[in-house]
């Protein structure tokens, strides 16, 4: 399979402190790839360089070869990186449909005078934005609760409805920042289910991630962070073996209680 | 509402406006109301202005800059290039339409209260500009612009020289009430297309729009730009109007008036502004006769409205029309 997205030697530097230490690695197409660390490794910087949110210092983020790092959100939105928010950011005060449609943006032929004007182009857009959003709402199993303002809708629902704003762009990648945070077990396996269907849709998914068990579950490959630096990659089983990830997860514990 | 209500009640209110009110003015004699409506039409053009950037999320303290600029960009190019006076509204517009990239470009960044006080600001400057610049002819200001002359094309004349009308004053009603339909149409459309609920994306989540591809920076920009557009349309008829125009013609004061008007009308309803701006104009005529309280009541009643309407005067509306 060949590398879809491609992270080299990525540094974030915040002044004296370095939060994210020349890490490189690669997602394959169509894998579900996950970045863990404790608290503090790094990872909600790495996932904001990825998805340009942040510009790194030195190192550089490719997709399928284009370089997407110290581009406009938008514009890497545009070459098909796309992210979800780690808390529940959505357009609060639209319906559940509504906030989908807008995610179409992307795909719009129509240009903003076209949607003033009412253009045939501009309507076409509409129907078919409409349509899509409603293929995507069955899809994340929300379609009952499509007339629902979205402020109004209970936890686990605002977290589909993020990841179906994502995929109302169309990426070719989606960033999903901590998708099991806050989720009881029961929430974490109806979502380790979604996120796999979605991989069978043809999606490629990067995930930061608190949550081992599920992580564990869902990864094809795993990549570890500790300050700021990869500290190992491997499936599942190789990383749940590897010495560096039991001392990063299990070391500052054992001092704790005098090991 | 229905399609067929809705061209109902357009038609409705484009007879009040264009037959009903003249006819009921001459019957009455009361010329003078001619002014008052006048000025009422032209706030809310520059109001409805301010209620776009409020639907981006923008507290907007600042269209006074765009109104006096308006002003005397109608007022200069008339009277020292001898422009036509209906080549200059348009002019006038795009002239703030410009200032307003070039100025909004970096000030859109600003969020919240430092948006807002950076756009009072702005206001102040454009005082200070005119009093300053050799072209606006400072403090004595601009004086003696004639009025509007004729408009023709292909040798038909459209809009007759206001100079030889016997009733000017109902030419510049027409005009601005025109101009305030015409100005209300395009916000409408605005709103209920696309580009309305790309507005709201911005108004509700800024970093989920960028995420989902909108380039927020364009789009704060054009709204800002429409927005300052009407401002100066709205000064440069002023201008006219008055047939002279002063660095204090309009203020900080003006600013804030735009920004109540929208307030008071009602931030979710596209015609809030221009009910919002009827109401205060007359409201505030109404209170004069209370003399030295005019004041106290006045602001009074504006915090009471707020707190118990703070979706504005048209809510009021909305909620009876839910119940019934």
């Amino acid at each position: 399979m060949a590398d879809l997205l491609e992270v080299s030697a990525l540094t974030k530097r915040f002044g004296g402190l370095v939060a994210v230490n020349n890490v490189s690695f690669s997602v394959r197409e169509k894998e579900i790839l996950s970045v863990i660390g404790p608290n503090g490794a790094g990872k909600s910087t790495l996932f904001k360089l990825i998805s340009s949110f942040l510009r790194p210092t030195s190192g550089q983020v490719r997709l399928k070869g284009e370089r997407i790092s110290d581009l406009a959100p938008h514009i890497a939105a545009r070459k098909g990186v796309v992210r979800t928010f780690q808390e529940t950011t959505i357009f609060k005060n639209m319906s559940v449909r509504e906030n989908v449609i807008i995610a179409h943006h992307l795909r719009s032929t129509a240009s903003l005078i076209g949607f003033f004007l009412g253009t045939s182009t501009a309507k076409a857009d509409e129907a078919a934005f409409g349509a899509s959003a409603d293929d995507i709402l069955e899809l994340l199993g929300l379609s009952s609760l499509a007339g629902e303002i979205a402020r109004n809708l209970p936890h686990g629902h605002l977290r589909a409805l993020g990841i179906a704003i994502g995929l109302a762009t169309n990426p070719s990648i989606l960033l999903l920042d901590e998708p099991f945070a806050g989720m009881n077990h029961d929430e974490t396996m109806r979502m380790v289910a979604m996120v796999k269907r979605l991989r069978e849709l043809g999606l490629t998914i990067l995930l930061v991630e608190h949550d081992m068990p599920a992580v564990m579950k869902i990864s094809d490959r795993i990549v570890v962070l500790n300050f700021g630096e990869k500290i190992a990659e491997g499936t599942p089983a190789q990383i749940q073996n590897n010495d560096k990830v039991i001392e990063a997860y299990l070391g500052s514990e054992d001092e704790a209680i005098g090991l | 509402m229905t399609h067929n209500v809705k061209i109902a009640s357009v038609a409705a209110f484009l007879a009040i406006v264009f037959i009903a009110v003249p006819v009921l003015i001459s019957a009455s004699g009361r010329t003078d109301l001619y002014y008052t409506l006048t000025s009422v039409a032209l706030l809310s053009i520059a109001s409805a202005g301010v209620w776009l950037t409020f639907y981006i999320g923008r507290i907007n303290i600042g269209q006074g800059a765009y109104a006096l600029m308006g002003g005397y960009v109608s007022a200069i190019l008339v009277v020292t290039y001898g422009w036509s006076f209906w080549l200059t509204l348009p002019a006038a517009g795009l002239f703030c339409a410009a200032a307003s990239v070039a100025i909004g470009l970096p000030i859109l960044r600003l969020r919240g209260v430092y948006f807002a006080m950076v756009t009072l600001v702005l206001t102040e400057v454009a005082r200070l500009l005119a009093l300053a610049l050799p072209v606006t002819n400072g403090a004595k200001g601009m004086v003696s612009i004639p009025l509007p002359g004729a408009l023709s094309a292909f040798g038909l004349i459209i809009i007759p020289d206001f100079a030889t009308l016997h009733n000017s004053r109902l030419a510049f009603y027409l005009l601005a009430a025109a101009l305030m339909v015409a100005c209300f149409a395009v916000v409408y459309r605005l709103v209920h297309s696309r580009i309305g609920k790309l507005c709201q994306s911005l108004q509700q989540n800024e970093e989920l729009a960028s995420s989902i591809g909108v380039n927020i920076a364009y789009l704060r920009v054009i709204a800002y730009a429409v927005s300052s557009f009407f401002g100066g349309v709205a000064g440069a008829i002023f201008a006219a109007i008055s047939q002279s125009i002063y660095p204090s013609s309009f203020t900080v004061t003006d600013s804030v008036n735009f920004m109540l008007n929208c307030f008071l009308g009602g931030l979710g309803y596209v015609f809030g502004p221009m009910l919002g701006t009827l109401v205060l104009y007359f409201g505030w005529d109404l209170l004069f006769q209370t003399g030295q309280f005019q004041l106290l009541i006045y602001s009074t009643l504006m915090i009471v409205l707020m707190l118990f309407l703070p979706n504005g005067l048209l809510s009021l509306a909305a909620t009876t029309r839910k119940k019934g």
